[in-house]
């Protein structure tokens, strides 16, 4: 279980919004993770707490197919993102970095910020616990759990790889 | 039920006879395309993966475009990083600064993407190389990492749109005006994860560059792939690239589509997208007359040579706007030599304007074309999101070249029908 307070955002959160384009040259995780959100909200990363949120609308991560959208957030700590609905680049790109996303429709206009809220991966239960309210989105598929609980690709192809 | 393109390219790569949408499978990569962003973010995956090797199946080319020639030191060590890595792995297509320009040109100018072929790019914009026909797509570097190790990926199966477009364009209405237009009426976020096949009179009248323009910016839709059914204007462009081109994989006649959406475009105005999101489209009346202070013709999407040579008849013997500079990047080198040939270029600087070396420069707000705060961008790339070109307090607006080259001339958002003094319609 994934539990944690909300930061709220809004439909359409684009990959510059996560990780502007200026900063693309950079892969160092001590400097990927200061410009989290840093297009939309360049206080993120200063109040984000480690285990904290993101709840966003629609097409979250649209844009670019730059991983270090994902990457910032997940070196940000964040427990995860859940969404009306993600861009699917970036859907990839946080399986891939174990970071949990979990998308349902409507989410966004039940959910405010502030709230604590708690999410299952496995059987898609997401409770508002600041509200008394719980939803269900489609649980994740088993092959793409096997990849966030083993820590990413990186580890779950790994030793996969011939030579 | 038979399969539609998407859904044979994948089902044929995963060694089976037929997909559904939604299922998962891991399927072969025939081609992983590479620049000067993704090779250094591609280094510590592949290191971690433990990878020492390009996988046999893999055609691996690299394509240096972002950072190009490197406006900053750290762009320099990156474009060290993929020269070296290309040299480690005996990458045979690595194009070196001045022999190649933006990636997604230079990968279907060069005959790098053939009909029927998985293609994958921590690029977006991997979805031009749907105009030949086949499937391509971006992903982040961990995926195209893993592509390049193990020759293969994972990939649902995406359930597949029929776009249908009727009619005939008007003067000076074009492919970035279709792409616009479909954006507008589906958002960012209507068709994602879905696959686009594009089909109709309007399409079979289009150049296979214009078909590259609209798979480039279906992207913004949010779409996995944009496939064109390769036609023989296709067929034989490739045949002169690549020294064997296999036959177009297409959609059965009784393929199962989740949607077909059927255009008539016949009285499409052009387009303009307003601030900040490429959906946000307006016929060009609507915003005709706001200033500018910057127009930008280039980017994968528009910086093409009918886009050049379109630029050059509408600025021949007229100049650019006082308080207007406009920058011309030509998407490739080899655009960039033909244009100089036949006389484009001069034509460019005979007007004022500003030509700079092919990269992705302006478009990603990089270099060579930034934006002040206050000022107003009209430009052909595919992106206006807040900040993109430079200043967060900067606006863009989306537009074709006609649009682009019209506005920069009248120093203010302008409808190219009336440039010369023709009717609006």
């Amino acid at each position: 279980m994934i539990s944690g307070k909300v930061w709220k955002y809004g439909q359409n959160v684009n990959t510059d919004a996560i990780y502007p384009a200026k900063y693309l040259v950079h892969f160092e995780p001590e400097e990927v993770v200061r410009h989290v959100m840093e297009g939309l909200d360049p206080e993120f990363i200063a109040k984000a707490k480690p285990g904290d949120i993101i709840v966003a609308g629609d097409n979250f991560g649209c844009g670019s197919a730059r991983e270090q959208a994902a990457m910032a957030i997940k070196l940000a700590q964040i427990g995860a993102v859940v969404a009306d609905s993600f861009n699917r680049t970036f859907y990839r790109n946080a399986i891939n970095n174990a970071l949990p996303v979990i998308a349902l429709k409507g989410i966004s206009k039940e959910i405010a910020e502030g709230d604590e809220i708690e999410i299952d991966m496995e059987t898609g239960k997401i409770i508002d616990h600041t509200i008394g309210k719980q939803w269900s989105a489609v649980p994740t598929p088993g092959f793409i759990l096997d990849i966030l609980n083993m820590g990413g690709a990186i580890a779950y192809y790994r030793g996969k790889i011939g030579h | 039920m038979g399969l539609t393109m998407v859904e044979k390219i994948l089902a044929g790569h995963a060694g089976l006879d037929r997909v559904e949408p939604g299922q998962i499978v891991e399927a072969g990569v025939d081609v992983v395309m590479l620049h000067d962003v993704g090779t250094p973010g591609i280094q510590r995956p592949f290191k971690e993966l433990g990878a020492e090797r390009i996988a046999d199946n893999i055609d691996c080319v690299i394509i240096p475009d972002h950072f190009v020639p490197a406006p900053t030191v750290q762009a320099a060590e990156n474009l060290k990083i993929t020269r070296e890595f290309a040299e480690r792995m005996g990458v045979k297509h690595y194009y070196e600064l001045g022999r190649g320009g933006i990636c997604h040109q230079v990968m279907v100018e060069q005959g790098h993407v053939l009909p029927g072929q998985i293609i994958v790019a921590p690029d977006s914009h991997a979805t031009t190389y749907g105009a030949c026909g086949a499937l391509g797509t971006g992903l982040g570097v961990t995926d195209a990492a893993i592509a390049l190790a193990a020759g293969k990926l994972w990939f649902r199966v995406p359930e597949t749109v029929k776009i249908v477009l009727n009619g005939k364009l008007g003067r000076f209405v074009s492919a970035k005006d279709v792409a616009l237009f479909l954006l507008k009426e589906f958002g960012e976020s209507r068709l994602i994860y879905k696959a686009v096949e594009m089909t109709g009179p309007v399409i079979d009248g289009m150049s296979l560059e214009s078909r590259e323009c609209m798979a480039d910016m279906a992207l913004e839709m949010g779409v996995k792939a944009c496939l064109f059914a390769p036609d023989a204007q296709t067929m034989s462009f490739l045949r002169q690239r690549a020294a064997q081109v296999p036959e177009p994989v297409l959609a059965d006649p009784d393929a199962a589509y989740e949607e077909v959406l059927t255009f008539d475009l016949s009285d499409l105005s052009p387009v303009v997208a307003a601030p900040h999101s490429p959906s946000n489209g307006k016929p060009v009346g609507e915003v005709a007359g706001i200033r500018i202070q910057q127009a930008f013709l280039g980017s994968c999407t528009n910086g093409r040579l009918e886009d050049l040579r379109l630029a050059a008849e509408m600025l021949q013997g007229r100049t650019v706007h006082d308080g207007v500079r406009l920058i011309v990047t030509p998407a490739s080198q080899a655009i960039y030599r033909q244009a100089i040939a036949e006389g484009l270029i001069q034509v460019f600087l005979s007007a004022g304007a500003f030509v700079t070396n092919p990269t992705c420069g302006a478009c990603v707000g990089g270099h060579l074309g930034l934006i002040a705060s206050g000022e107003v961008c009209i430009s052909s790339s595919n992106r206006n999101f807040q900040g993109r070109m430079g200043s967060r307090d900067g606006q863009i607006y989306l537009a074709s070249p006609a649009v682009v080259v019209a506005s920069a001339m009248a120093g203010e958002i302008a409808d190219p029908r009336t440039f010369d003094g023709g009717e609006p319609k």
